[in-house]
């Protein structure tokens, strides 16, 4: 798309950046990616009044331009690189009325960059209720620039922001702050002239952050280095240096055009909240009532449209199959492509029920106090306070889970949250359990009341819960973070949630799903479709020879000979042979080469396992049928033993192979998103297949 | 002679307690510190402590702050 005008939008975290972007562009919003980290790049475009229209880049929301996390890094990295595709004609920096002299040190810094600035003075009445009365008209006056007092939450003033913006020069004016050049003045001149910048300040961000910004080649880098050794430069100094230096300026500028009615020690309602939400008894029962809530939404909610999605993908495919010649085309389309469409969008009720509730939690400042709670915990085994939400939301889902670590700021912390979730036993191995557990524990109760196959179900998820904990703990030690982790950390006042911002973080999740991870998930299910419907064509033409001969069809009815012929196929299809090549290592599991086949196929998800059973033991694979496969898997014996298969021991180590084996094409894909790179996935299911490996050896064996 | 340590970290307050900043004992901590409002000669108010007894909720300029007690002990006040 064309614009004349591009524009960055800057500032705190908590201050209604988000409510300002979205009342800028509406639903003229695209997200992408930021080279290099996780953060969405947002941006969007909004018609000013002259007609030209503007692109507006909604950079990540940070208290400096010194980065606390790798996140961070994005905003210096596009306001400092002249010849970046994002580099910005116009800054608007929003600021928090309420807050204003923290506010002030990002902008003195990004004002120093001399990139024509606005300030959007966001939140006048929270300040005006608090008793804090700003000179606006001097105020703007003292830093050459034009500040527009906004209401984002009520949209007002966005026109007067949005006339400032076209009134903008487009040569910075605003006044310097401080005297950058007196905090290393050889070392800014030396790296000014030699790499051609003719603003200082981004001369000594270079100094400090060479390092981490991409458009700094290697020998740049190195060149910085050596001149810092050569005028002993040392960057934290000179960061505490700058920022006391900026405060003096700010505190300057506010003793004459801030004045400050003092008010009582009036208790705030946000305060008043807290000794609820954060109590010592009742802010655990609240927020595990809230857990609760929300895992029983997911569950709940999600089980209808997942359902009716479903059918609609199976009628679509029964239309196609009567409409389309048959054919490998068809096949292809229908029982790979349309299948694998369905795979992806059966989701989407679990990701919008789940976003809805975690948008909430955050605009209304409540997930910072879970954090808050939950931080002595979680910090112990490796993880964050916000690593509570995903872990339980992995009890219905890893993939909306996973999309949801997001907003856990500490990269390391992120990760093993990543890691560990898809550990959780989700609902998708529930018919896996029930099935199993069915066949081989009584339903007996114990003590009169204890029903032996719930205690069994509950095992289960219990060692889910605890062999992540575990993982984490293990992770811990192994993984080096990168940066050193913080928890100095804003608790933004309540408020009410946003229902507009909501309603477009929704959107945009379930929008990146569907595009970026439905890629790799219709992909996989492809290659696994063509790996379980073909084979050798000489083993193939002689099942069809067989199943074509008079004998077969007189001595079987049409429904029992199509049963036993798909059966046959996939026994002689690649997944088949696969399934067999490998019996001789799952043996010591306990299973035999048609458990293996449905280990194959279940890489797509996990509740394929069941169809596959069905298929093998050639009965109907239907929901309505599961009784079915139970009484075939119960019937099956050893033909060289002749005893059953699925004994005690067997189906126990099944169950543990799939608690804890990454059996699930939906999350790689997700952790492939939100980690960008194809090692944290690799990572995670070797580690997760090798554990599902040695688990399942050592049930087996202590139980056989 | 024995001499008495006056020094008192922000970490020793008590929920209800308030102390003026001194100085800072680690300086990549004081940095980030800084920016978040926590500047020499600032009042700090200890809200509250977290229900397990860390992290603990500060009010320093207007708005509230939570920190571990580890990074307040690197806060010393006057």
């Amino acid at each position: 798309m064309n614009f004349d005008l591009k524009v960055a939008l800057v500032g705190n975290p908590n201050t209604g950046k988000s409510t300002v972007f979205n009342a800028l562009t509406g639903l003229n919003q695209k997200v992408g990616n930021f080279p290099g980290v996780t953060v969405d790049k947002k941006t969007g475009t909004c018609k000013l009044s002259d007609s030209r229209i503007a692109q507006i880049i909604d950079l990540p929301g940070t208290y400096s331009l010194y980065p606390k996390s790798k996140d961070e890094t994005i905003v210096l990295e596009v306001l400092a690189h002249r010849q970046g595709p994002s580099y910005p004609d116009i800054i608007v920096i929003v600021l928090d009325a309420s807050n204003l002299k923290r506010n002030l040190l990002l902008f003195t810094q990004v004002a120093d960059l001399k990139i024509p600035v606005v300030i959007a003075l966001n939140m006048t009445d929270v300040a005006q209720k608090a008793g804090i009365e700003i000179d606006i008209d001097s105020l703007a006056a003292r830093l050459g620039i034009q500040i527009v007092p906004i209401c984002a939450r009520k949209g007002e003033n966005i026109d007067k922001l949005k006339e400032a913006i076209v009134n903008t020069s487009l040569v910075a004016l605003q006044y310097d702050t401080i005297e950058v050049e007196a905090i290393a003045p050889e070392l800014i001149k030396k790296i000014s002239v030699e790499m051609l910048i003719d603003t200082p300040y981004i001369a000594l961000q270079l100094a400090h952050q060479h390092e981490v910004l991409h458009f700094i080649t290697p020998t740049q880098s190195e060149r910085i280095e050596e001149l810092e050794q050569e005028f002993s430069f040392h960057s934290q100094k000179a960061q505490a240096e700058e920022t006391i230096a900026r405060y003096n300026f700010i505190n300057d500028i506010l003793f004459d055009t801030v004045k400050r009615k003092t008010s009582g020690t009036e208790e705030t309602v946000s305060n008043r909240i807290d000794k609820v939400l954060t109590h010592k008894i009742w802010g655990f029962v609240i927020f595990f009532g809230v857990l609760f809530v929300i895992f029983q939404s997911i569950f709940a909610w999600s089980d209808y449209p997942q359902t009716l999605i479903e059918q609609l993908f199976i009628a679509l495919g029964n239309i196609a199959h009567r409409y389309l010649p048959s054919g490998v085309l068809t096949d292809l389309l229908v029982d790979g492509v349309l299948a694998g469409l369905s795979g992806v969008l059966v989701f989407i009720p679990q990701i919008a029920i789940l976003f809805t509730f975690i948008s909430m939690l955050e605009d209304t400042g409540y997930m910072a106090r879970v954090t808050f709670m939950m931080d002595k915990i979680m910090r112990k085994v490796g993880l964050n306070g916000k690593s509570v939400v995903p872990m339980i939301g992995g009890l219905a889902c890893a993939v909306p889970s996973i999309m949801s670590t997001r907003n856990i700021e500490n990269w390391k912390d992120r990760i093993i949250t990543i890691m560990v979730t898809p550990l959780v036993s989700c609902s998708a191995r529930l018919p896996i359990y029930t099935l199993l557990i069915s066949l081989v524990v009584p339903a007996e109760k114990v003590l009169g009341f204890i029903n032996m196959q719930g205690l069994a179900l509950m095992g289960m998820y219990a060692l889910s819960i605890v062999s992540a904990v575990l993982v984490a703990w293990v992770m811990k030690g192994l993984i080096k973070a990168r940066e050193r982790g913080y928890f100095i950390m804003e608790l933004p006042v309540y408020r009410m949630p946003r229902w507009d911002n909501v309603g477009l973080t929704v959107y945009q999740k379930v929008k990146a799903f569907v595009l970026e991870a439905g890629k790799v998930i219709i992909a996989i299910s492809v290659i696994l479709w063509v790996l379980a419907s073909y084979g050798p064509s000489e083993k193939r033409a002689e099942i069809e020879r067989k199943y074509a001969s008079k004998e077969f069809r007189q001595k079987y009815s049409g429904e029992e000979l199509q049963h036993l012929k798909a059966s046959e196929k996939l026994e002689a299809s690649y997944a088949g042979i696969f399934g067999k090549t490998i019996e001789p290592i799952i043996k010591p599991l306990g299973f035999d080469w048609k458990i293996g086949i449905a280990l194959i196929t279940s890489f797509a998800a996990r509740e394929v396992f069941v169809g596959t059973m069905a298929t093998i033991y050639s009965v109907n694979g239907d929901e309505t049928h599961v009784e079915s496969v139970k009484q075939k898997m119960a019937g099956a014996r050893n033909p060289i033993t002749g005893k059953p298969v699925f004994t005690f021991a067997v189906a126990f180590s099944l169950m543990v192979f799939y608690a804890f084996a990454m059996q699930c094409m939906s999350t790689v894909a997700v952790v492939y998103r939100e980690t960008k790179s194809w090692k944290w996935p690799v990572i995670q299911i070797v580690y997760m297949t090798a554990l599902a490996y040695f688990s399942s050896l050592i049930v087996y064996q202590a139980l056989v | 002679m024995l001499r008495l340590e006056l020094e008192m970290k922000l970490s020793q307050l008590e929920p209800g307690q308030a102390g003026i900043i001194k100085e800072f004992t680690d300086l990549e901590m004081s940095v980030k510190l800084m920016e978040m409002g926590c500047l020499p000669g600032e009042r700090i108010y200890v809200e509250r402590l977290a229900p397990l007894g860390d992290p603990m909720a500060i009010t320093v300029s207007g708005y509230q702050l939570s920190l571990r007690k580890f990074e307040a002990s690197t806060i010393i006040l006057q």
